[in-house]
């Protein structure tokens, strides 16, 4: 599975443009009394691409669902292109629209087809008429390479296509930052491919991105850092060559003795 | 050259398939009349046995179904007489002259009869409204559904009650009867309970404990109370706090007690549906921007009502079969008229109740079949774009 076999392929640097994308500075979130994130403050420039990683139960996941507010956080700041996010509704619903997000199960609706998955928000979001948001729905039907799906049901496609849908709905919103919550994970080996070339693509084209995810190849290739996550806390946070070559603290040493074999 | 052991076991473990195996046909005890006798009705001793059990009891019932309702059924007659054993001496079935006679009465009640016509208008709207609302392939539904939900309600009350200002002469409901009333007060139901059930279930999902405690405290109360007290309650002592004049009608008392008791009963059913659809669904919803009502009514409601469909029907069924209740405030649904007309003097023989009871039965069987195919062949349909 690894996307960057040649180190020559590698993305970098990236054309960061000077804007804050994402600032979340000393962020603690608890479920019950378990302490889930403990002070984490990172900051993403626009155009940025941060490959999250860690063991399970480190709450990276539960980072990333905090910018968009999938989950609630008791303390520390989130701002997201000047927004912050809160509880009032009206803010939540305004960043919703500006980040979208792949998820590891694709969480497509599988009552509607896959043309419909995609133009949905932009229909009920974005009050768009249909006609036009079936153009751009069908633009980046294209874009993820299954234009040919549109009229099918989720159901009726493999897992790597379901979770390029899954992108493709996020990008139709048009989102200026784009969260990935392990979206290789529960696909069968032979499908991890098509939905990382998709995402590399995506990077090329400039897309800020947040990415939980373990594979190492596809953090090798594309990120500009990867920040290395245990116990909810950021314990290392480096760009890719140091991040591998020379890893600084046990606990990183650790995982990366234990993944990459 | 003989070959050597060690080349033996080599060649057990390697191996490379030259050809591919064409498809063949099954054999031919699995197709047909025979495959379909061994796999459905004979294919383990217990299933033998049931099929042997039903055999024998459809060879009893049947027989006699056919005798008493067709073979030794009385067709003419003018009275008791005709269905009478000692006077026609011979085995006597139905006495279908006794429901010719008072069928009228069985369809309308004490309704008027020279305004009858209108009670057939009333049947015949609600019957395009049914099939435009429930075909899904007819054409302009969007009308449709305004026509059932909006139109149907307004011109049948109007149709029904009378409207003096536009020359339709006022019938008090409690001259409403028969099939009328068992109709009126089952569609009143069964239109009323899916959406209050609905809220009702959404409220009790709420985030907000205020809505969270008043569903759960109307559902678990409504629920905990038989309906024939619901209904007590709604006739008889809803007066005694509100004076007379301003005393709703008796059947519209009746019919918000129905509508309340089912849409209690709904509540939960929706709220099973809810609970089944995965998180990730309402993550997914929320992710690409939907508020609240537009991701239960785009994504979750329509995969958690179609899950729940089996249940839905089910409790109209229920619902519809409720209905006879009403009696117990006098108003005079299918079955109370029919209770009225047995007990006759002119028609009083062994089989008069049975006949009636026997009209009850057809009558209820017919809708509450028709409810269940309905459902059946949604859920057929909806299955179809549903191969997750």
């Amino acid at each position: 599975m690894n996307v960057a076999e040649n180190s020559g392929s590698l993305l970098k640097p990236a054309k960061l443009n000077t804007a804050v994308a994402v600032e979340i500075t000393d962020l603690n979130k608890w479920y019950g009394d378990f302490h889930v994130l403990r002070d984490i403050s990172l900051k993403v420039m626009g155009g940025e691409r941060i490959v999250i990683c860690g063991p399970s139960g480190s709450g990276k996941s539960t980072m990333i669902r905090c910018i968009n507010r999938l989950e609630e956080h008791q303390s520390g700041h989130i701002v997201i292109d000047g927004v912050e996010v809160t509880a009032d509704l009206k803010k939540i619903d305004e960043i919703r629209r500006e980040v979208g997000m792949v998820f590891q199960h694709f969480n497509l609706f599988p009552h509607l087809t896959v043309l419909e998955n995609c133009t949905l928000a932009l229909i009920w979001v974005r009050k768009m008429p249909k006609k036009q948001a079936e153009e751009i729905a069908l633009h980046y039907l294209d874009r993820v390479k299954i234009p040919e799906q549109a009229g099918k049901y989720p159901g009726q496609l493999s897992g790597g296509q379901q979770q390029r849908v899954a992108i493709a709905r996020a990008l139709c919103m048009n989102p200026k930052i784009m969260l990935f919550d392990e979206p290789t994970s529960a696909l069968d080996p032979e499908m991890v491919k098509e939905v990382l070339d998709t995402m590399v693509a995506l990077a090329h084209d400039g897309m800020t991105m947040l990415v939980v995810t373990h594979e190492m190849g596809f953090a090798r290739q594309v990120a500009n850092r990867i920040v290395f996550m245990d116990e909810g806390q950021i314990v290392e946070s480096n760009v890719p060559e140091e991040f591998f070559a020379h890893p600084q603290h046990e606990r990183t040493k650790l995982f990366l003795s234990q993944i990459l074999h | 050259m003989t070959m050597a052991e060690g080349d033996l076991a080599v060649a057990q473990l390697a191996f490379v398939r030259r050809a591919t195996i064409a498809p063949q046909p099954p054999p031919a005890t699995m197709t047909g009349a025979i495959g379909w006798l061994r796999a459905n009705l004979l294919s383990t001793p217990f299933n033998i046995t049931l099929t042997l059990i039903i055999a024998l009891l459809l060879a009893w019932v049947i027989p006699e179904l056919l005798r008493f309702l067709i073979l030794d059924a009385v067709w003419t007659g003018v009275d008791r007489n005709a269905c009478l054993e000692s006077v026609q001496h011979r085995e006597i079935g139905a006495c279908w002259p006794f429901v010719r006679e008072w069928l009228p009465y069985f369809i309308y009640g004490s309704y008027p009869i020279p305004l009858r016509w209108r009670v057939d208008v009333f049947f015949i709207m609600l019957a395009i409204g049914i099939v435009w609302l429930l075909w899904l392939n007819a054409p302009r539904r969007d009308i449709g559904t305004v026509f059932f939900f909006v139109v149907l309600p307004i011109a049948s009350f109007i149709l029904l009650s009378g409207w003096a200002a536009i020359g339709l002469q006022p019938v008090d409901t409690v001259l409403w009867g028969g099939a009328l009333v068992t109709i009126v007060v089952a569609s009143v139901g069964i239109v009323f309970s899916l959406p209050l059930g609905i809220l009702l279930a959404l409220g009790r999902r709420s985030r907000m404990p205020a809505v969270r405690t008043l569903s759960v405290m109307f559902i678990e109360f409504v629920r905990g109370v038989p309906l024939v007290t619901v209904l007590f309650m709604a006739s008889v002592m809803l007066p005694l706090f509100v004076p007379e004049q301003y005393s709703p009608d008796k059947l519209l008392r009746a019919l918000i007690g129905i509508a309340i008791f089912a849409s209690a009963y709904m509540a939960e059913v929706v709220r099973a549906g809810l609970q089944a659809i995965p998180k990730g669904q309402y993550e997914g919803a929320m992710a690409v921007g939907l508020g609240y009502w537009q991701m239960m009514r785009l994504i979750i409601l329509p995969q958690a009502l179609r899950i729940t469909i089996p249940n839905i029907v089910n409790t109209y069924i229920g619902l519809f079969k409720d209905t006879t209740l009403v009696f117990i405030v006098g108003i005079f649904d299918l079955l109370r008229t029919i209770e009225v007309a047995r007990i006759d003097p002119k028609w009083a023989t062994p089989v008069t109740s049975t006949t009636g009871y026997v009209v009850a039965a057809i009558f209820y069987l017919i809708f509450c079949y028709a409810m269940s195919r309905y459902a059946r062949a949604m859920e057929a349909r909806l299955a179809r774009g549903d191969r997750r």
